[in-house]
């Protein structure tokens, strides 16, 4: 997995409530058998007209957004579905870090098996980012994941929360099944003890 | 010891290493697989050499690919479909997991194979990689949906990493008056808390309402705890529970069944255990409801009226503007005005015989709408042969429905079955999203039994009117 350490990038305002996985990913993309590709498709409907042309007022379309690394969103995001081609179709696009004032919970772990980090803020801080990221490509955030915080365009500084084991997986590019191998004798040993306790199981 | 609640006790069961800073390895007992969301997983465990670590406790089943007209045996049209299809079938055979291919009788959504086949027990952990696995939290097991690298770490490890999440009760007092069904339960729940209320809980759901549920209705409430935005809804297991699962192909059985039993009867939540939120509702206050948006949380009675932006808050305003504007609605018409031209039953919400009972109670001896396309899709080839059985079949053609196979369906539309541009559809599954069921195509969540009564009548309907 990519490592997050630090990001200084342009942030895309979606202020929208409730963004779900099939406004994110669409399920007629969800067919591939594949690992990536899917960031073409990255709010497929909202994007793009069904002619293929593009949804001109659609903030990834603007073209101070077209290199959006950042994305401030509105509440709830990433609710639905636990399809994984939400987090990559995201990362895919190059959007490597989304603000919110709440995520859904798949959506939310998904992204950090992908090398996004999902940050959870009050809503006055999320106010703040989105009115900062309206600013178009003059206003670069940075994300600086070890020290935990994100500076605005204006110097403002905001800190974030993220769960210690998370933290250390994405600054690290970790694989969890290679970290959860090595505690290989445990699972073995729960199972041992099961056969004899829950032997129906 | 300090009293404890039904999850906290499940979770208990099943910490297989903590490390110090509370993250754990949670043993899964049982792991459901379907063909979307495995494919890039079973990849993963090839390019590593890595094996499936209990292919016993692994079942696979395609549900949200597979046609469900009488003709699918001769294979699915859609290439794509088709090879996503076909790589769950070699990955199954390969990897030497459980498995129910298309042309097996007992194929069907995962969510209701898996409990139709006693592989649901109470007291387990059951994942998918599908939000819907909450619908196991029925029987008592703690279950969720998980990404696809997690379903790649559950085959190699059979554990998950886990943080435990907070305690929330749900309580529904009293008794439900006629008319109204489990779904009219947990869509006015999801009316209540929002779909972000859930987030970061497991919803215990309790009181008299729910004792009296039989197990279909509570695998329709537990289905939709992700809808509110927990990660699942648990119900304490009791007779019903028992009586259910009993005699089940893979439910424990002599002996062993005694001593699950044992084990299952201190499965819940003791008194005076702590739950960091309590949301009561009273049955006789939850009418039959209806969705009027694109967010499962935009509910209201029947007899209601689509609302005015206005009358929310915060970033709520614009999204209802754009739901009633995507919806084709005007705030203030009535619900019972609103035209329907198509009606889903199906689902693993609402999928089940009970829900296919309640249909036909409604439709037998009528006919449907002129020109309304109506679709019934039973859950599982068991769900649909015990239909048959029972006489159903008849009254749903009599009535004008079409009597498909088994599979998702026009829930999430990945198969033919979906809506066109503009369509309206009474729907029995779990979600109104934007294009949910087919670009453009908007979706009112329902009951089976106010499907029904759509079809009858063409226009969303209070089903009281009818019975």
């Amino acid at each position: 997995m990519e490592k997050f350490q630090k990001l200084t990038g342009i942030a895309a305002p979606m202020p929208l409530v409730n963004i779900d996985t099939d406004m994110i990913i669409p399920k007629v993309f969800l067919k591939s058998i594949q690992r990536t590709g899917f960031g073409k498709n990255l709010f497929d409907e909202m994007r793009y007209n069904r002619d293929g042309s593009e949804v001109a007022d659609f903030v990834l379309n603007k073209p101070q957004y077209r290199n959006a690394e950042i994305l401030v969103a509105g509440d709830n995001f990433g609710c639905g579905s636990s399809r994984e081609h939400a987090p990559r179709a995201i990362a895919d696009f190059g959007i490597k870090c989304v603000v919110s004032t709440s995520f859904a919970d798949i959506f939310f772990n998904n992204c950090f098996k992908n090398g996004i980090l999902p940050i959870v803020l009050p809503q006055e801080q999320v106010d703040l980012l989105m009115a900062d990221a309206e600013k178009g490509e003059n206003a670069r955030m940075t994300v600086d994941l070890e020290a935990q915080e994100i500076t605005t365009s204006d110097g403002v500084v905001i800190a974030f929360d993220v769960d210690a084991f998370k933290k250390t997986c994405l600054l690290e590019g970790l694989d969890d099944i290679g970290k959860t191998l090595q505690k290989e004798a445990s699972i073995l040993s729960y199972e041992g003890k099961m056969a004899q306790e829950r032997p129906w199981v | 010891m300090s009293p404890k609640t039904l999850y906290d006790k499940i979770w208990d069961a099943h910490v297989a290493h903590e490390a110090e800073d509370g993250t754990c390895l949670l043993y899964i007992d049982r792991h459901l697989v379907h063909e979307v969301t495995s494919p890039q997983a079973f990849e993963g465990l090839r390019m590593s050499g890595r094996k499936v670590h209990a292919p016993d406790k692994t079942i696979a089943v395609p549900d949200h690919n597979v046609p469900t007209t009488l003709d699918r045996a001769k294979g699915i049209e859609n290439e794509e479909s088709r090879i996503q299809v076909d790589a769950l079938d070699k990955n199954a055979r390969e990897f030497g997991v459980h498995y129910y291919p298309v042309s097996d009788v007992r194929q069907g959504i995962v969510h209701i194979v898996g409990p139709e086949q006693g592989w649901t027990l109470p007291g387990m952990t059951v994942v998918c990689g599908d939000s819907h696995t909450a619908t196991h939290g029925a029987f008592g097991a703690l279950a969720h949906g998980i990404g696809t690298s997690e379903v790649e770490h559950v085959l190699a490890t059979q554990t998950l990493i886990q943080k435990k999440s907070k305690n929330m009760k749900v309580e529904i007092t009293g008794k439900l008056n006629p008319g109204v069904t489990a779904k009219d339960i947990t869509l006015a729940v999801i009316g209540e808390t929002g779909t972000a209320g859930g987030t970061g809980y497991v919803i215990e759901y309790c009181g008299e309402a729910i004792r009296d549920l039989s197990m279909e209705g509570r695998m329709t409430v537990c289905n939709m705890a992700i809808e509110g935005g927990a990660r699942a809804g648990l119900i304490a297991p009791d007779e019903t529970t028992y009586a259910y699962v009993k005699g089940r192909p893979h439910a424990p059985k002599g002996a062993q069944w005694e001593a699950a039993l044992n084990w299952w009867k201190t499965l819940f939540t003791d008194p005076d255990a702590k739950f960091d939120k309590v949301v009561t509702l009273r049955a006789e206050d939850i009418q039959p409801v209806v969705t009027w948006g694109t967010s499962p949380e935009d509910v209201l009675p029947i007899t209601g009226t689509v609302p005015f932006p206005e009358d929310f808050k915060g970033g709520k305003i614009e999204a209802a503007k754009r739901a009633i504007e995507y919806m084709g609605l005007t705030p203030g018409q009535k619900l019972t005005d609103i035209e329907i031209d198509t009606v889903f039953i199906g689902s693993c919400t609402n999928g089940r015989i009970e829900d296919l009972r309640a249909v036909a109670d409604v439709v037998k001896g009528k006919k449907i709408k002129d020109g309304m396309r109506a679709m019934i899709v039973p859950g599982s080839g068991l769900v649909r042969a015990q239909a048959e059985e029972e006489g159903l079949e008849e009254i749903f053609k009599e009535a004008g429905f079409e009597w498909r196979l088994a599979g998702c369906s026009m829930c999430l539309a990945m198969n033919p079955d979906q809506l066109s541009e503009g369509e309206r559809c009474a729907a029995t599954s779990n979600r109104n999203f934007e294009g949910r069921q087919g670009y453009k195509g908007r979706t009112h969540l329902v009951s089976p039994a106010m499907a029904a009564a759509a079809a009858l009548t063409g226009k969303l309907t209070d089903i009281r009117d009818l019975i």
